[in-house]
């Protein structure tokens, strides 16, 4: 489902491409490269705890996110107020929509910190790709989204180890009810797919998501800016117009970037929990 | 997908962006435990207390219209059986004076025949007194009469008590009894 949209990403991707590079041969104009997520250095220069503007923007976004919620849950009230009420559905989200309707109730509870804690930082670490001032996704650099896959994989092998000790690794990898010779198959199978591809599948999704994003806008944004403003397009005025074509696209990409980041935020969560519903399922 | 977007990129630089920086690790990490412990011990704890306070509001609230119900079924229970009780007292009190109003009836008409037949019979009686006492003196007076004109035809005083009387007698016992003989 998601793989669908990624990839008229792309072609969208290469056809704006190749209509800038045909339309930029007088030279002058610079896509986006790669180099976007790795600003400058601001703290720290050398040693292991290097601070640069997406670090940055990663605490910022931290104490908006204990802001908001400290705020929004400072008064709490039996009947809500507006802003209680907001603040409560944005935490039912995760509490009713994954973890109790994923785990139950009792499960649920355990582990709601941490998929609360995912989902909004998540959310919050997505959205500054296009807030004017941030404009790179926190999570569009491969630390975030590889830390978080880490941590839901040691969640859903703490939820299965804690709940089914002993015999968690071998229902994982060997799961009853299967020929015996058939394990030669199934067993590295499932071997790669639970232990290797659920954390690698989770971080990617994400970051490739975050990365595409903002290299489109980036894209976009920038051809627009060559074609309305650059000097060396002086001759071939007509040219112009094409500035147009990319501001909207631009901004259907923005738009489309909101919907990305809340989609990505749940599917991460809902990842996760599901992984750790697997986990504690009494059958694998 | 990935290489069409680093196509897309024209400078071409060397940093592979799935290599993570430690310090992107690191801080990542730092960022992500400040707000996990945030909500873990902070935001969570709060709601749930909310949440479970909101429940036991609503659960007394339930509990407080279910006992109000109760009360005031009980109440309606009340008031009907009394309805029905001042009913039934009701029809008693109506029967027993139907009864006793039957009774002082019966009881008057009891009185009034009584009271009429005596009157009756006390009617008969000074009827027939007076009925004896005008025989008494009638036959005294048709006894001097009859001797006072028999006197006049015999032309003989007949002073004679004792033969006056019987002839008197007499002649009434034949008055009677051709009276009787004309019935």
């Amino acid at each position: 489902m998601l793989e669908a949209p990624n990839q008229e990403i792309a072609l969208l991707v290469n056809a704006v491409t190749s209509l800038v590079v045909t339309s930029t041969e007088g030279g002058g104009f610079t896509g986006p490269s790669i180099n976007e997520f790795f600003p400058p250095v601001i703290f720290f220069a050398g040693t292991l705890f290097e601070m640069n503007r997406i670090v940055l923007i990663r605490f910022l976004l931290a104490a908006v996110i204990i802001v908001l919620f400290w705020l929004g849950t400072r008064n709490l009230r039996l009947i809500p107020t507006k802003a209680q009420s907001l603040v409560e559905m944005s935490l039912d989200v995760v509490r009713v929509n994954i973890a109790e309707d994923l785990l139950g109730k009792k499960d649920g509870k355990r582990f709601l910190p941490l998929l609360t804690a995912i989902f909004f930082t998540v959310l919050a670490f997505n959205l500054p790709g296009i807030i004017p001032g941030l404009n790179i996704a926190a999570s569009s650099t491969f630390g975030f989204p590889l830390v978080l896959a880490v941590i839901a994989y040691v969640a859903f092998i703490y939820a299965g180890l804690k709940k089914h000790p002993g015999t968690f690794l071998r229902s994982s990898l060997f799961p009853p009810g299967v020929p015996w010779p058939i394990y030669f198959i199934v067993t590295p199978i499932e071997f790669l797919s639970i232990f290797i591809l659920r954390p690698i599948t989770l971080a990617l999704r994400l970051l490739m998501n975050m990365v595409a994003g903002h290299l489109l806008l980036v894209l976009c944004f920038s051809a627009t800016d060559f074609f309305f403003f650059s000097a060396s397009l002086e001759g071939s005025e007509w040219a112009r117009f094409f500035g147009i074509g990319t501001f909207a696209f631009g901004f259907v990409f923005t738009a489309f970037e909101i919907v990305v980041s809340v989609l990505q935020a749940y599917i991460f969560t809902l990842l996760t929990t599901v992984y750790i519903q697997l986990a504690l399922a009494e059958e694998h | 997908m990935l290489h069409a977007i680093f196509a897309a990129s024209t400078a071409a630089e060397s940093v592979n962006p799935l290599v993570p920086a430690p310090y992107d690790m690191i801080w990542s990490t730092v960022v992500f435990a400040i707000i996990l412990v945030f909500f873990w011990k902070k935001i969570l704890p709060n709601v749930s207390a909310l949440l479970e306070a909101r429940s036991a509001a609503i659960e007394g609230n339930i509990e407080k219209a279910d006992v109000a119900q109760r009360e005031a079924e009980a109440a309606l229970a009340q008031y009907t059986a009394q309805l029905a009780e001042a009913r039934a007292e009701a029809g008693k009190i109506r029967e027993v004076a139907r009864v006793d109003g039957q009774k002082i009836v019966t009881d008057a008409k009891d009185v009034a025949t009584t009271e009429a037949l005596r009157i009756t019979q006390t009617a008969h009686a000074q009827i027939e007194a007076e009925r004896q006492s005008a025989l008494v003196s009638l036959r005294g007076e048709v006894g001097s009469l009859a001797l006072d004109l028999a006197t006049g035809v015999i032309g003989q005083a007949l002073t004679d008590d004792a033969k006056s009387k019987a002839l008197v007698d007499r002649f009434l016992a034949d008055l009677e009894s051709s009276e009787k003989a004309a019935k």
